[in-house]
């Protein structure tokens, strides 16, 4: 894409000539997906930044007008790639929420303990790659092999690695067995250590405080002005978790606290990711201990969910809900409404806004994406700091260009 | 303080211009384009909804009995106590617009410059309205209902570098 015109500062003032222009990215290892910054130099000191977003922009809102409920969720899938089920949980949320489905209680413990191992997930990344872009690449390392094993977990429920796109209206693909509780049980009894190691090699550390503590700084009233959300904003001092605020899926039933910090700067969002980390997995220790019994899926009755393949092979009930569901004239029973909701994502507020008009697909469905929201603060954090703090500032709100530029 | 007193004291102050309906647990006001802005300014400064969570709009073109063409959507909630709102008001062509919603709220800046963008609705006041996702010299507003889902042939006519010219 050509250097667009209106990207250039133009009003450089006459005794502003010693200021220069720099260009990161769209291709830069520090980006780690296709972003650019047009930064304005003082020397080595940041005087300001113009992001330019839409590289990776691919129409996926108007492709959701396009797809129905269960098609679209593997292209939500693909937007925070970091943490594909959590977008899918969102998505399916909203979707219920719209057609008025109650989920049964092991469908409900099931997707939290999904989602709490995507918010480690989507944070063992950041952390890991924000400590390599400062240079400590042990950390990136430890915290990569743990990632393997939430691969590994994901990949025995639904059958695959990366985009999974698990869950279903009503329900999700396969319910899981014993193995897989034991792989949970096995995986969060081996991360704690591997946590603590990792806290050993960079909360302290000399080198990475000095890179981050100052650097970034986001005040409480900014935070809230500028819509932040989610580890951004809860290390700005904002103390706001739709995890406590408005519990969904079983959230009201487990035990664990929202972590906050008031420092602000990269050094906090660094301190809060790995705290957050800690009481994912008491979420997990506890949810996974009692998960109830009795059906994952809604009854298919319902009318809404898609029955399980053996019963479509093998029995005419089966069979014709099968039909009942994808035929196109049939389908869901879906109210001409507009609905929002949102779930805590690992980056943030993750919510949908969707407009049904009566078929099985949504007339219009809106993300409302964390990392959008949080780069349109980026130029706001970086200013008067130096050219290598960007790398440090971009690492610490975790921007993830397929969700930016959907 | 609750969402009832919220819409209760929005129908004081702006009467019958004003609708308000329920929907699951969303609460909506949907106000007229004129008058939208003193709705999200009273709300900011005196109900204490002091978070704006997304703005977004709809194309109604295809949509069963709709009289507007388009629906621009705020949705504000409160860090203070946990309240959302929605807020709703229609424009429609040949001129869509509405006063920007930046000086409550920062954060509205790049949420505008996206509804501009895939929509074309000006917003009046607003720092820096260009186009954010698309390419400045696109000219089309994608997500309308008039766009065709493949597009409409721009992919072919955009300017190619060459390495010489880089």
């Amino acid at each position: 894409m050509p250097l667009a015109l209106s990207d250039v500062p133009t009003d450089k003032a006459e005794d502003q000539e010693y200021l220069w222009t720099l260009n990161f990215g769209p291709q830069h290892p520090a980006t780690h997906t296709t972003l650019r910054l047009i930064l304005t130099l003082d020397g080595e000191k940041v005087v300001d930044a113009v992001p330019h977003i839409g590289y990776l922009h691919s129409g996926f809102e108007k492709l959701g007008e396009h797809l129905d409920f269960n098609q679209y969720v593997t292209i939500v899938d693909r937007m925070n790639y970091l943490s594909p089920l959590a977008n899918e949980i969102a998505w399916h949320h909203t979707i219920e929420k719209l057609l008025g489905l109650e989920l049964t209680p092991r469908c409900k413990y099931l997707r939290t303990i999904l989602a709490e191992l995507m918010r480690m997930h989507d944070h063992l990344l950041n952390v890991g790659t924000s400590a390599l872009d400062l240079g400590a690449f042990t950390a990136f390392l430890y915290f990569f092999q743990q990632r393997e094993y939430i691969y590994d977990i994901v990949e025995y429920a639904s059958g695959q690695r990366f985009h999974t796109s698990y869950t279903r209206v009503g329900g999700v693909l396969f319910d899981v067995n014993l193995d897989w509780v034991n792989m949970v049980r096995k995986f969060i009894r081996e991360f704690k250590p591997v946590h603590a190691e990792v806290n050993g090699l960079l909360t302290r550390n000399r080198i990475f405080m000095d890179r981050t503590r100052g650097i970034g700084v986001l005040s409480e009233e900014d935070a809230i002005n500028m819509s932040a959300t989610g580890p951004v904003a809860r290390a700005s001092g904002v103390v706001k978790d739709l995890r406590k605020d408005e519990p969904y899926l079983s959230y009201a039933d487990f035990d664990f606290k929202v972590i906050c910090s008031k420092g602000g700067d990269c050094y906090a969002r660094y301190l809060v990711r790995m705290q957050e980390m800690l009481e994912s997995v008491k979420i997990i220790e506890q949810a996974i201990e009692n998960i109830p019994a009795g059906p994952v899926n809604l009854d298919v009755t319902s009318d809404a969910v898609l029955p399980a393949k053996p019963s479509v092979y093998r029995s005419i009930e089966g069979l014709i809900q099968h039909f009942e569901v994808l035929m196109p004239n049939r389908g869901y029973d879906v109210p001409l409404e507009e609905v929002y909701a949102a779930i805590e994502g690992p980056n943030g507020e993750l919510g949908f806004y969707v407009v049904g008009n009566g078929t099985p697909r949504s007339y219009r469905c809106r993300t409302r994406p964390p990392s959008f929201i949080h780069f349109s603060l980026f130029p706001h954090i970086i200013r008067g700091h130096q050219l290598s703090d960007v790398v440090a500032v971009l690492g610490s709100i975790n921007i993830i260009a397929a969700e930016l530029d959907r | 303080m609750s969402t009832d007193e919220t819409i209760a004291k929005l129908h004081q102050r702006f009467g019958t211009d004003l609708v308000d309906s329920t929907f699951r647990d969303n609460r909506r006001v949907i106000a007229p384009a004129d008058r939208v802005h003193d709705v999200l300014k009273l709300l900011r400064n005196e109900r204490q909804f002091d978070f704006l969570v997304d703005i977004t709009a709809i194309d109604y073109l295809e949509y069963p009995d709709a009289i507007d063409r388009f629906g621009v959507v705020y949705l504000v909630s409160s860090t203070k106590h946990a309240e959302r709102l929605i807020v709703k008001t229609f424009v429609n062509l040949p001129e869509p617009e509405l006063p920007t919603a930046t000086d409550l709220w920062k954060g509205a800046n790049w949420m505008e410059r996206e509804v501009y963008d895939m929509y074309g609705i000006r917003f009046v006041g607003h720092p820096d309205l260009r186009r954010i996702l698309m390419p400045d010299e696109f000219v089309s507003y994608p997500l309308r209902k008039d766009y065709p889902l493949k597009g409409m042939g721009e992919r072919h006519n955009f300017p190619v570098i060459t390495r010489a010219e880089s």
